[in-house]
């Protein structure tokens, strides 16, 4: 049976993800762990995350899930990184004070900037929270049937900026456009939260169940 | 292209139905809360509020129940407020599958529980929701209080400076009713709505005395909000989620649309 880890590791609300996936694949075994064997023998692993990076990435390596993140990527499986979970790849975040991050993916994640105006002229607030368009940069299976510019509920302070610009699967503007989907051999990160955003969202979780991890 | 502007209705539940007073006396009867969040959520609502008026404390399962069932079927931002006083009332609502959850009298009472809610939950999913009242007389200046227990309580806080700190102290998005408009139908109270709006970097959720389309659009453009809330414009099917987007969008302002 198609089975999915759902990463814990002590940091925040897993219940919505694991409704959404729930929901979308009701014959799909779900398991919500922090056990190292029962991740690895996952067919596919998805790695949340919301608060602050230090407090996720010192969880990670505490428990030694970072190891496990690391040896599912090379194994090929398909990886899906949700919000905190995509901003861990990379290699630093601003974030309190400067966070060493998994460094999977070369690049580093930054604060939006403050004192900018909206495109209503008013103050740009932080965090971004609501729904936002995604422009999708170039085809992927986990875009599947998801309609261009289709809207994603956002919540969050930092984004990721990759080194390499063509990993820059998705993109959205508050006001500058910043990368909101990244995809990289068998991983695929956004920064929006799919199981908040409705049939979208949905639909991006029925896809990432029938990804094969290649593209 | 860019953010929307979210329209979230607000269901107060009372022993497990959606209750809506007018003007405080009248409790009108709206409905099951699973059956009415459903109706909202496929007519484009971009977040539901769940305020729970429950008097008493044993009835708390009941919401508790609500989310639960909401949150497997409705896959949009909730928000749980009212009787959120320890740590593990915010635990039990997030287990319950509610994404934010809302303060209120519990951070006047104690402002370091906010500071501690957002360290253990993150500051993601913790609103600080403020009743404000003008305590200002005609020709002064105009200031707000905020007011607890419903408004009727007064607590010699100045609502802005109240505001600032409360985002200082990790609250991620600020929940604004003014109790000089809640039940009246005539609008927001919009000078309140904007100088809070200014004054803080979080997104400002308007609510309190929305009686038309309009009032959501002035909340918007002229009380500078981020998000408006209303709760009997929509539960008894005077305008649906969609006519009310339908129409700020014709008036400039970004909307989802499903």
């Amino acid at each position: 049976m198609n089975s999915v880890a759902v990463i814990d590791y002590g940091m925040g609300n897993l219940h919505s993800i694991t409704k959404a996936l729930q929901h979308v694949a009701p014959n799909t075994n779900i398991r919500v762990t922090s056990k190292k064997n029962q991740i690895l023998q996952s067919d596919r692993v998805v790695f949340p995350g919301v608060g602050a990076i230090r407090d996720c990435v010192n969880a990670l390596r505490q428990s030694g899930l970072d190891e496990v993140i690391l040896k599912t990527v090379h194994s090929g499986k398909p990886l899906l990184g949700i919000c905190l979970g995509m901003q861990a790849l990379l290699t630093y975040s601003e974030e309190n004070n400067g966070t060493k991050c998994l460094d999977l993916i070369p690049g580093e994640v930054i604060h939006f900037p403050l004192s900018l105006e909206m495109e209503n002229g008013n103050r740009l607030k932080i965090p971004h929270m609501g729904w936002n368009q995604v422009e999708q940069r170039f085809n992927h299976p986990l875009w599947n049937k998801i309609a261009a510019k289709s809207r994603f509920y956002f919540v969050h302070s930092y984004f990721a900026r990759p080194d390499d610009e063509s990993v820059i699967a998705g993109t959205t503007d508050y006001p500058n456009t910043f990368c909101c989907a990244l995809a990289w051999k068998n991983i695929f990160a956004v920064q929006f939260h799919p199981e908040k955003s409705h049939v979208a969202g949905l639909q991006l979780l029925q896809n990432f169940l029938q990804w094969d991890g290649s593209f | 292209m860019g953010l929307a502007t979210r329209i979230i209705p607000c269901l107060d539940v009372d022993d497990g139905r959606v209750v809506k007073g007018v003007q405080f006396v009248d409790i009108r009867d709206a409905g099951d809360p699973v059956e009415v969040a459903r109706r909202y959520d496929s007519e484009g609502a971009d977040e539901i509020t769940f305020l729970d008026i429950t008097a008493t404390h044993h009835d708390r399962d009941t919401i508790i129940h609500v989310v639960e069932e909401v949150a497997s079927e409705v896959f949009i931002p909730l928000t749980v407020g009212g009787g959120i006083r320890t740590v593990d009332d915010i635990r039990r609502m997030l287990n319950a599958g509610a994404d934010k959850v809302g303060i209120n009298s519990a951070a006047v009472a104690n402002p370091e529980f906010v500071k501690e809610a957002a360290e253990r939950f993150g500051s993601q999913c913790i609103v600080v929701a403020i009743d404000a009242k003008q305590v200002s007389r005609p020709g002064e200046a105009q200031r707000w209080e905020i007011f607890t227990h419903g408004g009727r309580k007064a607590t010699g806080i100045d609502a802005i400076a109240w505001a600032k700190k409360m985002v200082d102290f990790g609250a991620g998005e600020i929940l604004l009713t003014s109790m000089d408009r809640d039940g009246t139908k005539k609008g927001f109270d919009l000078h309140l709505t904007r100088a809070i709006s200014e004054a803080v970097v979080v997104p400002v959720i308007a609510s309190g005395g929305v009686g038309n389309l309009e009032h959501l659009t002035e909340g918007v453009i002229e009380g500078k909000a981020d998000a408006v809330l209303a709760a009997s414009i929509f539960h008894f099917a005077e305008y649906s989620i969609q006519q009310a987007k339908q129409y700020m969008a014709d008036r400039g302002i970004e909307v989802r649309f499903i």
